[in-house]
């Protein structure tokens, strides 16, 4: 299947190479640095390029290029999905996924490789299991492996592949028993020029984070399940009880872990928490332009909406901007024609808005479109749609757990089309 | 590439211990003195006592790995320290040893003892990762001991360390593709394996060896489908693959009967020509056949099984269900999986692009499955310009008359995207539209006419050719467009766009006759200062006017080419020059210039307006293949379906009767017992194969169901074997052999009633005294009957309890004396020895009992042959069953026919009652197609007739299968029997007991159940049992020969607990019967049916009163 693996910098460079059968030489990544000459931008790289004798498969995440080299026929997504899952338990082991870290990590990162692949398919991909074959480097252990010169190997034999729930680790210990459990809801909408909806939809997910000690299991319930529309769940909930009682029941891995993500039946409403209005005017006759957007809560439920960040990539045409924010702080970046204004917490009485004029290059005709406005926020303590859990039960263990359930609603690919 | 501290491996000096050196740098001077001894630092740590220093050492050559620089000479030190005591030190001599085995062969020999130790450790973990490393190095020389090791780690007990083994198949072959046969040979054990932990990787490795192998996927069909959900993420996408593939081979298309309908209505509106014909063709087909289509059971299971898998949170395996849906289930169904692949598109983009890909193409065949979610393919200005373009594609396929109002709104945002080729993208989706939809045609029309004033040259070229192409379609209709154009060359200064106006009006100058001189005129005037490719479009005018409409235009083409000849462009004066040659008629012209006008205004063909994914499904769908829409190395091909269905029962298995009920109708009571599988009967054994000791009332029953379906397999191929020969020599028996078949039979007849007893062998020994009557004997008489189901249980109970003693030595045993006995022939085995062996008890020692699950499972690959040959007759499953006589020998006129349930779920329809019936011909005649008719049933009842039988010789008896539905009740099934000559009336009744099948449950899911079955459902019998039904087995014996039940276990002593479900409602009856001091008991039933559960309380006392 996956013969090898380049990981490839923003500025081209390979630095690292893997390969789990006969050597590839590196300079199968030729095609690749060409197809990416060829598209403008990073993401616009086909994920699947053809060469003679190979096929390369790419994802594009952090600013690195993780590429696969296989030979055969292998379903592209089979490949895509294996490469993300190596990012994500990069992230898991070192906090952030980077080159530098990757450098500072060779030798981590080539014995997780290691296991993760044999013979390019797919071994131990699950981070319980990972994190007991080879321990995740931390200060504490650096500095202990230094003195001492153990290892990060573990040193007992990992037995959580052995067993029917391959997901948890064996012999899990904590002082302090606890559960959460998050449910984020995310919105994702296209608002149209005139404020209406065009399209939006609530897509959620509940991560976990579970430190309990020995082999729980949980039962989590919900008010309101009918609302979840299309879910989709971490292997170890029990599909059959959730289809008969609509009840997630399941045995958790250790740790963080993403229990389920849903989506919200589509007949019901979306409320949409804010609105945006805006003013943006190119004029044909002069190099100057007005720009002024407000944006304002609706549907809020009575919350604050916080975190609010617009981003418009602005025409080409736009040299500069000279704007005044109400609240927060912008920049318009003149090169990417980016601008950010980051305003922060909405307050009802006193709307945010960010005025001012562009300076449009002198001579060109006035573009063809106005920019898209993007925007970020986040409400506490509210899913939108109405979602409740009902209650979290454990069974399997004796001791009393601290359990705690928080809400969050953000926006998703929230676009207002202007 | 700086060197970091961690990087800094490439240091000369010697004395560096661990700490980060600076200062040597290899590219500064020097080179050649560090080069030389540039690793003798490394070699010397690598020689050291101390594994911190042997550690760092390794450390520091693993990243000089990792970043491509050759490492090869360190090979002799490194490899010395193949048996170092430090775990992280062997992993990473492990890592070098791997990467560099293949270029220092005779070196990598000397690790090869280390891990033939390693092989034999006690510990599993390093047995497996020993076999790993081994079958990574690419050694050709080592390939007979890859060979054995993987060999020894197929049988492994450890599931662990078998699928390492399935893992080293692939890294073999690619190695020395000599050794497929013996390697097949291990596929093909390892595929038998019940574990979870080995299918995915066995699938894998069959998936690379051997997949044209198919017919080594047949026995194992249904346990794959049945472990599906419980293997791991990797392992389904691999298992789903090749079950399409299979499925594809075994099963006929479901949607055969509905192509013919659907399609040719669709077809009416949107079908191009390439569909027609295949339509044509499936039409063909379907009209050829005319049968009403009956799903096949397996091709059901697929479907059910996989259809959970597209909650799976990884999209490879979400993928892989939708194309399985795609490309096996009904039109009706796959709608299912829009909603799940609609959910990937909020995926990374990587993951977008390849489901849009693959979206796109289903779009196409299946429209009305993606329209409720137009709108999430509506394009973002912050997606990638692939993903905008691949979403395009879907919302054109999705274009139809409801929503194309809607499309072309969203279409108008697009056009003013900043992103041009994106722009461009959409202007050649609204010209699609209007091509698949002829009501907006107009609008399209207009709407990209206006955009011909657009700015952006690539927006106006691309508004041109997608115009251009639309008026070629129907130039008669839009002269009003074309005179439109005409006038936008006043005001249209893009040099593209004008020369495409100018085409277009030269192409169809004959639809606009008094404008086109005209606009010669006004270009005639502006000519000096076109632009050369309107110049050229200009000349081009001029030409075709001339040829249509001399008369005008004779003067202003002359003036035309008189200017282009002085051109300073030498490209258009050639043209001008090539033109008046062609055109103008002279003596020097000749021939060609006849056939100017066909030169110039011959009818060019139309563009065709359609998805470039169009077809693409003849790729199976979610392949690397489809993506790149050529065929890919090692792509296998999705074959056609087949016209006639292949022999399904090449899949049966022969597990145990309970087995295949719970798995199939009943699944939904019984959740997880094994893990998460709702496959209660096939990963039973998973469980006891897994060497984890379980809970102990599981353990019984998984090992017992493991026995039993081992067991039946041999049981089944031996049964059809006698299922004829039995009944020829029914009357002329006595002969030994005949006698010792017989028994074996029974024996493994018991297992099927699932309920293991204790019970002494002085009763064993009675019941073979019985056996000899009964064999003797007539058949058919009740009274026998019911001592023969008796002995059944008892000897079951026997063999497996005698095993337990002598079980360790019966299977060196067996496995010496398979290998001579492969060749005789797989029926001696099953004859001789196996029944000392195959219900393997309850073992707390993991060791043996999974050799001799394993070992079973060789057998079962031995009788493969002989039962896939076998036809699917099915003879009672043991000699328990009670005969009934549907026609008497006087009344049949020398014909006799006897039937009996033979309590097996009926083979295509699991709610009909399977009736065993078994005619002989007494007259000395032969009688000729015995077949069923005119069936008069009640309302609801169905009959699945057999098979006619063509003739039967005087004397001879045939044995045939048919299924009733009796819809719960006990009213008669009344047909006619019909021979050449003859009809007769006949009628079968069931009794109650028989329309129901056995249910397993556990206690708790018994009492869960029980506790909802109260009031109206319960029934309560007191009753005083008879002396001789006052032990545990005889009453049990009693109530399972009244009614086809399963017994469930019990805590209590003197409490029996049973159930089935009704064949057809499937509601549960749960029987109860709690046995108190002396004779008393208390008999109580629990349904739903309360009719049933009233005729079985009295059915079942008197069994118990006899």
């Amino acid at each position: 299947m996956i013969h090898s693996l380049f990981l490839i910098n923003a500025s081209g460079d390979i630095f690292l190479e893997k390969h789990w059968k006969s050597v590839v030489s590196r300079s199968v990544c030729d095609y690749f640095f060409e197809a990416q000459e060829r598209a403008s931008e990073a993401e616009n790289v086909p994920p699947v390029i053809s060469t003679p004798h190979h096929y390369l498969l790419s994802v594009y995440r952090h600013k690195i290029f993780f590429v696969a080299v296989i030979q055969t026929e292998v379903p592209p997504l089979f490949v895509i999905e294996f490469l993300h899952r190596v990012v994500d338990t990069f992230q898991d082991y070192f906090g952030v996924c980077s080159e530098v870290m990757i450098k500072d990590n060779v030798v981590v990162v080539y014995e997780v490789l290691e296991e993760m692949l044999d013979n390019g398919f797919p071994l131990a991909t699950e981070s319980n299991i990972l994190k007991e074959l080879i321990k995740p480097p931390t200060i504490l252990r650096t500095v202990v492996n230094t003195i001492t010169g153990s290892t990060n190997v573990g040193d007992q034999l990992p037995t959580g592949q052995l067993s029917v729930v391959p997901w948890r680790r064996t012999g899990v210990k904590y002082t302090n028993n606890e559960a959460y459990f998050d449910v984020i809801e995310e919105i994702d909408a296209i608002i149209d020029k005139s404020g209406s909806t065009i399209t939006a939809e609530i897509q959620g997910v509940i991560d976990a984070c579970v430190k309990l000690t020995g082999m729980p299991d949980l039962t989590l319930s919900f008010m309101n399940p009918r609302l979840l529309d299309d879910v989709s769940f971490h292997p170890c909930v029990r599909f059959k009880r959730w289809e008969s009682e609509r009840i997630l029941s399941f045995i958790p891995p250790d740790g963080n872990f993403r229990l389920l993500s849903y989506h919200v039946s589509a007949q019901n409403l979306v409320a949409i928490p804010v609105y945006v209005k805006h003013n943006i005017n190119f004029r044909d006759s002069s190099s100057l332009g007005r720009f002024e957007i407000t944006v304002g809560p609706k549907q809020t439920m009575g919350k604050t909406v916080e975190g609010v960040m617009v981003t418009s990539q602005m025409p080409k045409g736009v040299l500069n901007m000279s704007l005044t924010p109400s609240q927060g702080t912008h920049i318009f970046d003149p090169v990417t024609k980016l601008l950010t204004w980051d305003v922060g917490k909405i307050n009802p009485q006193k709307l945010p808005s960010l005025k001012g004029s562009m300076n449009l290059q002198a001579g060109t005709s006035k573009p063809d479109e106005n920019p898209t406005i993007n925007l970020q926020f986040k409400i506490q303590q509210l899913a939108i749609s109405g979602l409740k859990v009902n209650r979290l039960d454990m069974y399997g263990e004796k001791y009393k757990p601290f359990k705690g359930i928080k809400y969050m609603t953000k926006a998703g690919k929230f676009q207002v089309r202007t | 590439m700086a060197a970091s501290p961690a990087y800094g491996e490439e240091k000369g000096g010697s004395s560096s211990l661990g700490e980060p050196e600076y200062g040597h740098d290899p590219a500064s001077g020097g080179i050649f003195a560090s080069d030389y001894k540039r690793h003798d630092d490394l070699k010397e740590m690598l020689d050291s006592n101390k594994d911190s220093l042997k550690l760092e050492a390794m450390k520091r050559i693993v990243a000089m790995i990792a970043r491509g620089k050759n490492a090869s000479d360190l090979f002799p030190a490194v490899v010395k320290n193949v048996a170092c005591k430090n775990i992280e030190v062997k992993k990473l001599v492990y890592v070098y040893l791997v990467r560099y085995a293949e270029e220092q062969q005779d070196l990598a020999l000397l690790s090869i003892s280390t891990f033939q130790r390693g092989l034999k450790d006690p510990n599993q973990l390093i047995r497996a990762s020993a076999l790993r490393v081994l079958s990574s190095i690419r050694v050709p020389i080592i390939v007979p001991i890859m060979m054995l090791a993987i060999k020894e780690a197929a049988s492994d007990m450890s599931p662990y360390v078998r699928k390492t083994a399935a893992h080293a198949i692939p890294k073999l072959y690619s190695l020395d593709s000599d050794q497929k046969d013996q390697l097949i040979e291990v596929i093909e054990k390892l595929l038998a394996d019940k574990t979870t932990l080995v299918a995915g990787s066995v699938v894998m490795a069959f998936e690379e060896v051997c997949p044209e192998r198919i017919d080594l996927i047949h026995k194992n069909y249904r346990k794959l489908c049945n472990l599906l959900i419980d293997v791991e993420e990797w392992g389904q996408v691999v298992i789903i693959n090749m079950l399409t593939r299979y499925a594809r081979t075994q099963f006929l298309s479901p949607n055969q009967n509905e192509s013919l309908l659907e399609e040719s209505a669709e077809k009416a509106f949107y079908g191009s020509e390439e569909e027609d014909t295949k339509d044509a063709k499936a039409e063909a087909a379907s009209l050829a056949k005319r049968k009403p289509y009956v799903m096949d059971p397996d091709h059901r299971l697929l479907l059910r099984n996989t259809k959970p898998l597209l909650q799976s949170r990884n999209a490879a395996v979400v993928m892989a269900v939708a194309q399985l849906y795609f490309h096996l289930a009904p039109k009706a169904e796959v709608g299912v999986i829009a909603k799940a692949l609609v959910r990937l598109l909020r995926s990374h983009s990587e993951v977008q692009y390849v489901v849009l890909q693959n979206v796109a193409t289903m779009s196409i065949k299946r429209r009305g499955m993606f329209e409720p979610y137009l709108k999430s393919f509506y394009i973002r200005s912050t997606d990638p310009t692939q993903i905008k373009i691949l979403k395009l594609e879907v919302l054109t396929n999705l274009a139809n008359e409801t929503n194309i109002s809607t499309i072309l709104r969203e279409f108008q945002t697009y056009i003013r995207s900043m992103d041009k080729d994106f722009v461009a993208a959409t202007i050649q989706a609204i010209g699609r539209c209007a091509t698949n939809i002829g009501k907006v045609r107009d609008t399209c029309l207009n709407g990209l006419v206006q955009l011909l004033s657009n700015r952006d040259e690539l927006v106006v070229a691309e508004s041109v050719v997608v115009i251009k192409k639309l008026l070629q379609m129907q130039p008669a209709q839009h002269s009003e467009i074309i005179k439109h154009m005409a006038k936008l060359t006043d005001n249209i200064q893009v040099p593209m766009a004008r020369a495409s106006i100018l085409w277009l009006i030269g192409e169809y100058c004959e639809h606009v006759p008094k404008i086109a001189p005209d606009v010669l005129r006004k270009m005639a005037k502006s000519f000096t200062n076109e632009e050369d490719i309107v110049k050229l479009q200009v000349i081009n005018l001029a030409a075709k006017l001339y040829l249509t409409n001399s008369k005008q235009s004779k003067l202003l083409t002359q003036y035309v080419l008189n200017l282009a000849k002085y051109d300073q462009n030498y490209d258009i004066r050639d043209r001008a020059r090539f033109i008046r040659q062609l055109i103008v008629p002279t003596e020097k012209s000749g021939a060609l210039n006849k056939y100017a006008k066909k030169l110039f205004l011959a009818q060019k063909p139309a563009p065709i307006l359609e998805s470039s994914f169009k077809d693409r499904d003849h790729f199976q769908l979610g392949s690397l293949s489809h993506l790149l829409n050529a065929k890919a190395v090692g792509y296998q091909e999705l074959p056609d379906w087949p016209d006639e269905a292949p022999d399904p029962s090449v899949r049966n298995v022969e597990v145990p009767e309970w087995t295949k009920c719970t798995s199939r109708e009943k699944r939904k009571d019984k959740v997880e017992k094994p893990f998460y599988s709702d496959s209660e009967g096939e990963s039973g054994p998973t469980e006891s194969a897994d060497s984890e000791p379980e809970s102990d009332s599981e353990e019984s029953g998984s090992s017992s169901s493991s026995g039993t379906s081992s067991s039946s397999s041999e049981e089944e191929d031996e049964e059809e074997e006698e299922g004829g020969s039995e009944e020829q020599s029914e009357d002329k028996e006595g002969e030994e052999e005949e006698e010792e078949k017989r028994k074996k039979k029974k024996e493994k007849g018991g297992p099927r009633k699932a309920s293991p007893r204790s019970v002494g062998s002085e009763e064993e020994e009675e019941a073979e005294g019985k056996k000899v009557k009964k064999a003797a004997g007539p058949q058919g008489k009740k009274g026998h009957a019911e001592s023969s189901s008796e002995e059944a249980s008892a000897s079951e109970s026997s063999s497996s309890g005698s095993d337990s003693g002598t079980e360790a030595p019966t299977v060196v045993e067996a496995k010496r004396r398979k290998i001579p006995s492969s060749k005789a022939g797989p029926k001696e085995i099953s004859l001789l020895d196996l029944d000392d062996f195959t219900p393997p008890p309850p073992q707390p020692v993991p060791s043996s009992s999974i050799i001799s699950t394993s070992l079973v499972t060789d057998l079962e690959g031995l009788t493969l042959t002989d039962t896939s040959l076998a036809p699917a007759l099915l003879s009672p499953a043991f000699g328990a069953v009670r005969t009934y006589e549907l026609l008497h020998r006087m009344a049949g006129e020398g014909l006799s026919v006897e039937y009996c349930f033979s309590r097996r779920p009926f083979p295509g329809d699991p709610h009909m009652v399977a009736v065993q019936i078994q005619i002989s011909n007494n007259t000395d005649a032969e009688v000729k197609s015995l077949r069923v008719s005119e069936p008069k049933l009640l309302a609801g009842m169905r009959i699945q007739e057999f098979p006619e039988i063509e003739s039967l010789a005087p004397g001879d008896t045939a044995s045939v299968v048919m299924g009733i539905d009796f819809c719960d009740s006990t009213q008669a099934a009344n047909f006619q029997l019909c021979t050449h000559t003859r009809h007769f009336y006949v009628s079968i009744q069931p009794p109650v007991g028989e329309l129901m099948a056995p249910v397993f449950m556990s206690e708790n899911e018994f009492r869960k159940e029980q506790g909802k079955l109260t009031g109206m459902s319960e029934i309560t019998e007191k009753l005083t049992l008879p002396e001789k039904c006052r032990s545990d087995h005889a009453i049990v014996q009693q109530v399972t020969s009244a009614a086809n039940v399963g017994r469930v276990p019990c805590g209590a002593d003197n409490e029996y607990r049973f159930a089935a479900k009704t064949v057809t409602s499937g509601s549960l009856v749960l029987i109860t019967l709690e046995w108190r001091e002396g004779a008393a008991a208390q008999l109580t039933v629990n349904s739903e049916k309360m009719v049933i559960g009233t005729m079985l309380v009295k059915d079942i006392i008197q069994a118990l009163a006899q």
